[in-house]
Order: structure tokens, then sequence, then C-alpha cells
């Protein structure tokens, strides 16, 4: 046997071991640039009351998550019911960013389906999903006390992913479901 | 129940398939001619039971059968009845079938074809044949089968995805596909050589026609696709290094190494592993994109609706059929290596050279297409391979090739002195520099380094081709002997090369483009002409709304044409179109494409000035009608027996 007839086929197997990884990989999740920083400031018009606002400093001092939604995003209707329930267990206040809605709508669909949410912000052009680096609704953001990020997830939110992608991290950053309550 | 007899009749070819990819191989083997008999009417079979099944999905799209799942997804009652037939190959299933059509048509002309060849190799190439059918009807029954019912019926369908509405998409898949398959036959002669253990001249003479065929609807199909994405996607550009364009062109370039490869093994009897491992990699390339193109695995633009599932079926596919043929070639192929001289200056040498670069250049755009899964498969990080990339790596081995394609052609086997070489291209040369140094300033009035090398290189492979054409045109009486079909193929073809490589290079130098805002109303130059935005109004399409820019186009005082972009909305899938209005001309197009409202009645803009980018798409059609004139010589027709004769004739023979 000639070694260099065997070029080829080894050439072509170490191909194929790629492809069979690549198979389980996906390759159009791209992680959020901004997990392990701070999270971008913003303050924003409260959904219920414009007068009132509603931005970074609320959600500072505790573990939270940033909940990104609209009336016209099919995958939020499918979570909603995941978020109304997790927000009746308690263990992480929810909050909701809004995102290119129409008010009295989004009123509406959260009189109708329940709401989970401390509070929303009403972001009606957009402009802090940019900074956020949304571009999908739903997306779900799991921000630490000091307003890091730690996780990020995209797409409808289940108990399965709760368990296995968000709960572990809540636990690590701060020991204990629920987490204690800084005091400041 | 008809759509029934479209699933029945896939099975059918599919027992006829694996009779096909079976019985003949081992009647082969065991050389029984009776077991060798089976695989003409197997492929004739399977040909006619494909055909049907292809018919029956026709059916159903003509008649809205919307309880055809596959129908109601890709079709709808109001799409116009071309689009309908073009929906049959719109998305993966229908265009599975479509593949297999097209290799089952293939295989059928091979029945045709090979009744020259000895018995026990004819069956060989057809056994393989069926192999590859049996693996790719699999496929399309187990995970892919476009007969599948929806319950209850949808009312309407989910209509054809709009980008696909357009006519050059109604030809575009079938052309690409036969050339894509059509590698298939050339592929099946490798193998069915490598069973053999026996390579003759005869082999490569064989091979030939069936590989510049498939080479041909491959240069037309990719040129299609290029020229659609050029006035449907709305941006202005011909080729944009996407995942599916690289899938298409890697067989592209393999095939065109295999076509220089085959000539010096059928005129000299060497390269021949070398000409057999091309073979396999083409037609494996053409697989591998159709595995990129369906698994998911890479990121493109427009990749078909993905699943992990197909995408392990066709790997396993790829696994059997190329891991099966080079693990074949691993162990056959040392036995048809030949040893055979020749100097540097020689076809053969040019060719060697032709090969390597060909080699290099798929190998650039291998690599660079399957960056981004190897990094993240080695969790190394997420990234994408964009055109600066491509360019430069697929510059750097072309430019010397195409260089060299200007010698190469006046070259004659075995050996030749430099001097008369020299001689002989001194005048092409001479021209090209000339013209292509002066040109460009004089036309455009700047010109950077790389694009005096682009037009130079161009001019030097378009004058070198005409020279011996030209000479036996115009000099009749002094030429000694007229040009074979073969050798005005070659010739054509590579002047194809050089009219591409000029409308590139004029095309990425001096392309004016221009991104404004404007209400009906302004006036404004671009480039040497002057736009007017008359009118914007909305118009009713027979299943879209479209809001209709008009432009009237001056150039000085003298109106050149009226431009009419539009922006589509198709009633059921809702999404945006951008359909551009281009005033096509030789000398450059004038592209508009309609933006989007900018509030208060002004538009956003794209106006592109592109000299000759009709070139590029025109010396794609020249390289095409080369092959054509190629395949048509009549030495494909007639059995020889003196094999070498053309050798002691030192002819300049090559395509």
């Amino acid at each position: 046997m000639m070694w260099r007839y065997l070029i080829p086929i080894s050439v072509f197997l170490v191909l194929s071991a790629f492809f069979v990884k690549g198979l389980s990989l996906n390759p159009r999740y791209v992680p959020s640039p901004l997990l392990g920083k701070p999270a971008p400031e913003f303050e924003l018009p409260r959904l219920k009351d414009p007068n009132l606002s509603l931005g970074s400093v609320d959600l500072e001092g505790q573990v939270t998550l940033l909940n990104v939604w609209a009336t016209w995003c099919v995958g939020c209707r499918q979570e909603h019911g995941f978020l109304v329930e997790l927000s009746q267990e308690n263990n992480v206040p929810i909050y909701g960013l809004n995102w290119k809605d129409d008010r009295n709508t989004a009123l509406d669909w959260l009189s109708t389906l329940g709401d989970p949410y401390i509070g929303s912000a009403f972001d009606e052009l957009g402009e802090v999903a940019i900074d956020w680096g949304v571009y999908g609704a739903p997306e779900t953001f799991l921000l630490a006390s000091d307003g890091t990020v730690l996780y990020k997830h995209i797409a409808p939110l289940t108990r399965d992913i709760w368990t296995s992608e968000f709960l572990p991290r809540i636990i690590s950053e701060c020991g204990s479901i629920p987490c204690p309550i800084a005091n400041n | 129940m008809i759509p029934e007899i479209g699933q029945f009749a896939l099975i059918l070819a599919l027992g006829l398939a694996l009779i096909q990819a079976t019985i003949p191989l081992l009647g082969a083997l065991w050389s029984r001619e009776d077991l060798t008999a089976i695989a003409r009417p197997a492929a004739t079979g399977q040909f006619v039971f494909v055909m049907a099944a292809f018919i029956v999905l026709c059916h159903a799209f003509l008649n809205d059968d919307f309880s055809v799942l596959y129908v109601a997804t890709n079709s709808n009652s109001a799409l116009p009845t071309p689009y309908k037939i073009a929906a049959v190959w719109g998305a993966h299933e229908g265009s599975l079938l479509l593949w297999i059509l097209i290799l089952s048509a293939w295989t059928l002309a091979v029945t045709v074809g090979s009744r020259g060849l000895p018995h026990e190799f004819a069956a060989r190439v057809l056994g393989v044949l069926g192999i590859v059918s049996v693996g790719m009807l699999l496929f399309t029954l187990l995970t892919s089968n476009p007969f599948e019912r929806f319950f209850p019926a949808a009312l309407e369908g989910n209509d054809l995805n709009p980008l696909l509405q357009d006519p050059g998409l109604v030809m575009h898949p079938p052309i690409l596909y036969a050339g894509y398959v059509g590698l298939a036959v050339p592929f099946a002669f490798a193998v069915a050589a490598l069973l053999t253990g026996k390579l003759s001249q005869d082999w490569a003479r064989w091979t030939r026609p069936w590989t510049t065929a498939s080479w041909m609807f491959l240069t037309v199909g990719i040129a299609l696709g290029s020229w659609w994405a050029y006035y449907e996607l709305g941006w202005g550009g011909w080729w944009f290094w996407d995942p599916v364009e690289n899938a298409s062109f890697m067989p592209w370039l393999a095939g065109t190494a295999l076509i220089h490869s085959l000539a010096v093994t059928e005129r000299r009897g060497i390269f021949k592993s070398w000409t057999l491992l091309l073979a396999i990699a083409a037609f494996s390339l053409s697989l591998l994109g159709t595995f990129l193109v369906r698994s998911g695995i890479l990121v493109s633009v427009h990749a078909f609706a993905s699943d992990p599932e197909r995408g392990l079926f066709i790997l396993l596919l790829l696994g059997a059929i190329t891991g099966g043929s080079l693990t074949l070639y691993a162990f056959r192929a040392r036995y048809l290596t030949v040893e055979g001289g020749f100097r540097l200056v020689s076809r053969e040498s040019f060719l060697l050279m032709n090969n390597i670069l060909l080699v290099v250049a798929t190998a650039a755009v291998l690599f660079g297409t399957l960056y981004p899964l190897f990094l993240d498969a080695l969790g190394m990080g997420k990234i994408s391979v964009g055109p600066p990339y491509f360019n430069a790596v697929f510059l750097i081995p072309m430019l010397p090739l195409a260089v060299l394609v200007g010698m190469g052609m006046h070259t004659t086997w075995l050996r030749m002195s430099g001097e008369p070489l020299r001689k002989r291209l001194l005048f092409p040369a001479g021209i090209a520099l000339m013209i292509g140094i002066i040109f460009p300033f004089i036309l455009f009035g700047q010109a950077s380094a790389l694009t005096l090398v682009g037009v130079v290189t161009a001019l030097w492979v378009i004058a070198s081709s005409l020279l011996e054409p030209a000479k036996r045109l115009f000099q009749k009486n002094r030429s000694p002997m007229p040009l074979t079909r073969g050798q005005w193929g070659m010739y054509l073809a590579h002047m194809g090369v050089g009219v591409f490589i000029l409308g590139a290079t004029v095309t990425s130098s001096y392309t004016i483009e221009t991104d404004s805002r404007a209400v009906p109303g302004d006036r404004w130059q671009v480039g040497e002409y002057e736009l007017y935005f008359r009118d914007i109004r909305r118009i009713e399409g027979v299943n879209y709304e479209a809001t209709e820019g008009e432009f009237e186009v001056w150039e000085g005082d003298q109106l050149v044409t009226i431009l009419r972009p539009q922006k589509r909305v198709y009633r059921v899938q809702t999404s945006p179109m951008t359909e551009a209005a281009i005033d096509v001309g030789w000398g450059r197009d004038l592209f508009i494409a309609l933006g989007d409202p900018l509030g208060d009645g002004a538009w956003s803009l794209r106006v592109q000035i592109k000299p000759l980018i009709r070139f590029i798409w025109l010396g794609a059609l020249i390289m095409a009608f080369g092959g054509l004139l190629a395949i048509m010589d009549p030495r494909y027709r007639v059995k020889r027996t003196q094999e070498k004769d053309a050798i002691s004739k030192q002819s300049l023979e090559t395509a």
C-alpha cells in the first residue's frame, strides 16, 4: 500500500468528523457580547403609567429577570403562561421590556393573560432594545444585583430551560433560592 | 388518490434502483452477461417511474391540491402558472425529487451513450449510478416525502417564497442541478475504472463529453444564479461568497480541473490516478454542497429549511459514496499509476499547473466555507468568513492561472522549445498590455494597479484565445490545418474566461454606487446621468401589491430611459420584496432599487451604474458554448482503434 493514496480518504474522514460534530451545533446561536458585562443603563416610561419611569436603578440590588416582550410576538404568547407561573413562585422578580408595541394593546394583553411583571418599561421606538442587542422577541436576560448580565435566552422560556440554564446560575450567584434581598 | 400514485411510483423506482445497483455489478464481477444485461432496462424503468412521480407532483401543484402538505406549504391558488411549476422545486422535498429526476435522466442518457463501450464496463457505470440513486431515493422516501398528506386539507396554500417568484429562478435550479448531478456520470466512470482495475486512454475519451456536458450546465446554472441575485436581491452585487454559492462553485472548480486533467489522460495516458481522484472529488463536492445547504450546518442567506435529521442522512450518504469511493481509490489507484515524462515547456506541464492552481482555489474556498464550522466545533468561537478572505485567496491562484491559460493553449504535447512560443505570444501580449493600460485611463480617468492587472490579464486571455481562430478566418491560404470542433471549443471557452475577468474587474473597479434620499420632483446627478424622480404610486399585481417609483434618466438633454423600480408586498407571505429596475446595456447597467419610505413622502434609493457587468454572464455563456462545441467534436462518436495517432501528429488539439 502506498501511503499517498490514503491521503484523500484521511482528509475526508477528518472533515466528516467535523460534520458530525457540526450537526449538533447551532450556527445561528450567537452568545450575547453582554454576557459577564454590566447591562446598558436605561430609563423608560412605565407601561402602566407613562408618568412614572422604570430603569436600571429599579433593577439594581437584586437578581432579576428582564423579559423582552411584545403583543405582536407569537413566542411571547407561548411563554406568557410560564412567566405568570414563575412570578407566582416569588423566586426572582421579573421585569418586562415592552418592545415596539402599542400601549393599549399591551395593557389589554396583561389584563387578559395575567401580569407576571413587577413593572414593564415601554420601549416604543425600540431604542433601549438596540442597546441591549435584542434582535427578536422573546428574549430573557438574567441580571445580577450589580447589573451584570449573567445569562441571555432567546426564544420562549420554558420550565426545562428555566431549570437547566437559569436556576443553577441564580444559585451560584446568590447561594440560595430565593436570593436574599440586599438592603440598600 | 393521485398523490399516492406518485409515492408508489417512487417506491417502484427505488426497487428498480436497487436492482440496478446490485445485479449489474455482480454480473460484471462474475462475467455473467445475463446479469449485466439488466442494467439498461432497470435504469430505463427507473426513469419512467421517477418521471411519473414528478408529473404527479406537478399535477398536484397545477390543481392546487392543498391536501398535499408540500403543495400547501409552497403554493397558492393565486400563484401564476409558471411559478406553480417552479414551486415544484421551490423547497427541499420537491427539489430533491428534481435532483433524482435529473440523475435518472443522466442515467438514461448513459444507457444510450454507452452502447459503444465494453459491456462489463457499461454495466459497472450504470451500477454505480444505481447506488447513488438508491441513496437519494431512500433519502426522499424516508425523510422528505413530497407526497405527504395533510388532513384536513388546507383551504389555501401558504404561497411560494416571493424571492423565488421570478423567471430566473424558474430555470436556475433545473440547470444547476443538471450540472451538479451530471458530475455523477464521470464519478461513476471513475469508480467503474477502479473496480475494473484498468484505465485505458479510451476511458478518458468516454468520460470527457459527460464531464464537459455537466460542467456546461453547471456554468450556466451558476451564471443564472448570480444574475438572479443581482436583480432580485436588490443589492446590485453579483457574487456574495455565501455558503450556498460556494457549494455550487467548488464542484465547478473541481470539474474544470477534471476537464483539463482528462485531456492529459486521453492524449498522453498519464495523470491517471489524479484524474480519478478529481472525478471523485467533483461529485463529492456537489454532494457536500447538498449537505451544507440542507443540513443547516452553516449560516447562509438562502438556505433551505434545515433539519438535523436530514443532515445526518446526507452525511451518511456522503460517507457511503465519497468514503466508499476514496477507500476503493486507496486500494486500487496505485495499479493505475503510469510514469510518463514531459518537459517543462509542454502542454502537459501547463495543464499540471492549471490543475494545481484550480485545486488550490477549490481548497481555499472549501476552507473558508467550513472555517466557521471548524472553529465552532473546536469551541473556539463564532465567526463568519466574508468576501475579503475569499476575494484574496481566490485571486492569488487565479491570477497566475489566467496568465498561464494564454500560454498553455499554444503549447504542444511532450515538448516544445520556448522560442516559437514566445514569438507566437508576443503579439497578444503586446495588444493586451497596450490596450489594457491605456483604455482604463481614457474611459474612466483613473485606474488602480489591481484594476490594470485585471484588465491586462483579461485582454491577454481574450487575445491569445483568438489568435488561432483569427488566423483561420483571415489568412485562409496560410493556415496549415483547420481547427477541430474541440479546438474551437477550447479557444472559445478560454475567451469566455477572459470576457468574464474583464467584466468582473471593470464592474468591481468602476461601479458608481449611491444611496440617497429623494422625494417626487427631485432631480440629481449620478455619474454622467441626471435622475428625475417623477412619481410614486401604488399598483396591483396578480398576487402582490406594490409601490412603484418612476424615474426619468437623462444624459444631457437626451432622455435615456424611464425606470420603474418596485417595492412589492406579496399578499400571502407579506414579506416586502425589492424589484430593482435596470436599464441594461453592453457598456453599463443602470440600476435603481427602491428602499424604504423615510416619511414626508421621501424614499431611500440605491442607484448604481455598473460598467461591463453584462460581460460577467456573457463570459460564462461563452464558456458554456465552448463546452458545447467541444462535446460535438466527432471524435467522441468514432470508435477508434489507433489510440496513439494524435500524439505522433504532434497536433495542437486539446479540448
